[in-house]
């Protein structure tokens, strides 16, 4: 059961001895040595962060800052490489946007932030997947124009604080973070410390990530936990979290042979990217769009209580194996498994019913709406 | 009444000619939170090594193996309807199966209790 790793080969985050401390058990993700889970466990650790705030040490995640001469060249240069629409993302703003291949497949999905300052325009801060950074910055530095450089933060560390009360416990040592709308972002000082808040995260509930400095992480992740309404979760929240809510993993959901339209997130393709084209993969994006893609990402739920898991294969009832799983599991607060795979357009109806096999059963499911969970992210009151 | 353990974190109490067989708390500890298990049907003949059980918890699917040959006597339907019993009581009320004992000679494959907790010590 238990796994054997070169411990000595694993990088660690800033807030390692914290981790260690807080009881967690470490296991090797991306390279990193990570917390899976603390004493709590997972279960506890998911209701925790639904019904109260959890803090998760995201670092091991990739920052890096775009610069170039003016907001319009780099917007533009990551326009080139992306399907969204960047050029008029407003100060202080942040979009959740993909890295495409030449075929339309994703290479990385990631978080492009515009500095809040107009000091700083030119500017775009990333956040990227702990796995695929090197991916993608050498992909950055191939095809970006020599105007805009990549530098790669290393001196960083990543802290998510998210549920209902996360907020309320940031802003008890940055009153700021209150004011930030959904998918805002700004910088701040916490406790007397410059860090840079953005309201998101990727549990469907309210909350902000905050990039902090990596010597001042550990003080941070302290006095937050100090609170009684925060507690810190590992990795297996993180997973359990981020399937109710509906969102993709990395390398899982989607990878370099899924578009953005099989994956199910044109949400990150505007309105002038989906009609004026001009990323890598259009033709291909823009006739499934059109046209309705051939296979598409949907959830899944079950009748029983056996969980499907990735690699599971989809079948039409007493019919044909016709898609896999690409994520499952027990989901905590619907109670139930729940899964996400892909399936031909035409079986892709919420309600379709189907069969997940497991362990050579059939097991039946029903296409679901997605989240599985209401998302609960803040919406600032009309002023 | 002697209970011997397998490398894959099972326990085997053995009375006579019949075994009854759960995970370890250590195997329970490392799972984390137990959502489902799935159980043999009475009668199914099980030899040492073949997949008796099935046990997930939120991240991960385990299999239960019969640690030696015999038939599944009884399973522990409990466990069905309330999962998180293994973790509760996983040595005691949350025994998966009971099974005759086929072959005795395969008890001296286990370890005694000692030897587990020496085992468990390494990992």
């Amino acid at each position: 059961m238990a796994e054997t790793v070169a411990d000595e080969d694993l990088k660690q985050t800033p807030l390692h001895d914290l981790h260690v401390e807080l009881g967690a058990r470490m296991v090797p993700f991306a390279g990193y040595s990570m917390p899976v889970q603390y004493k709590a466990g997972i279960m506890a650790e998911h209701q925790q962060t639904r019904t109260k705030a959890g803090l998760f040490d995201v670092s091991h995640m990739g920052q890096a800052l775009l610069t170039g001469p003016d907001h319009e060249t780099t917007a533009r240069a990551l326009e080139a490489l992306t399907p969204s629409n960047f050029v008029e993302l407003g100060h202080g703003r942040q979009r959740y946007t993909v890295l495409l291949n030449d075929e339309g497949g994703i290479i990385d999905d990631l978080m492009v932030t515009r500095p809040l300052s107009e000091d700083e325009d030119g500017k775009l801060m990333l956040v990227v997947n702990a796995s695929r950074k090197d991916v993608d910055y050498a992909h950055l530095r191939d095809r970006l124009p020599e105007n805009v450089t990549l530098d790669v933060i290393e001196d960083r560390a990543l802290i998510a604080v998210q549920g209902p009360e996360a907020v309320a416990a940031v802003a008890a040592h940055a009153p700021q973070a209150a004011d930030l709308g959904f998918m805002s972002a700004a910088p701040m000082e916490f406790d007397g410390i410059d860090c840079h808040v953005a309201r998101a995260g990727y549990t469907g509930e309210d909350g902000v990530e905050m990039s902090v400095p990596a010597g001042a992480a550990e003080a941070i992740a302290r006095a937050l936990l100090a609170d009684d309404r925060v507690e810190p979760i590992g990795l297996g929240a993180r997973d359990s979290l981020r399937l109710e809510a509906g969102l993709c993993l990395y390398g899982h959901d989607i990878d370099e042979t899924t578009s953005p339209v099989e994956g199910a997130i044109t949400f990150c393709m505007q309105k002038r990217r989906r009609e004026e084209g001009g990323f890598p993969g259009d033709e291909r994006i823009q006739a499934e769009l059109e046209n309705g893609p051939g296979r598409v990402r949907v959830g899944l739920r079950l009748e029983g209580k056996a969980p499907a898991r990735e690699g599971a294969e989809i079948a039409l009832p007493d019919g044909p194996v016709v898609g896999t799983v690409t994520s499952g599991g027990f989901a905590p607060t619907v109670g139930a498994p729940i899964a996400m795979g892909y399936v031909p357009a035409e079986h892709s109806k919420t309600g379709t019913p189907l069969e997940l096999i497991v362990r050579g059963k059939r097991l039946p499911a029903t296409v679901a709406d997605t989240p599985f969970v209401p998302n609960r992210y803040y919406r600032k009151p009309k002023a | 009444m002697t209970t011997y353990y397998s490398k894959d974190h099972e326990w085997i109490a053995v009375d006579g000619d019949s075994a009854t067989i759960g995970i370890t708390t250590y195997a329970q500890e490392q799972l984390g939170d137990v959502v489902y298990v799935e159980l043999p049907e009475a009668g199914k003949a099980l030899s040492q090594g073949d997949e008796a059980a099935v046990v997930e918890s939120v991240k991960a699917a385990s299999e239960v193996y019969a640690p030696i040959d015999g038939e599944v006597v009884e399973a522990n339907e409990a466990l069905v309807d309330e999962p998180a019993k293994v973790n509760e009581d996983p040595e005691g009320a949350a025994w998966f199966i009971k099974m005759t004992v086929g072959n005795s000679d395969q008890l001296s494959d286990l370890m005694d209790e000692a030897a587990y907790k020496a085992y468990v010590e390494t990992l």
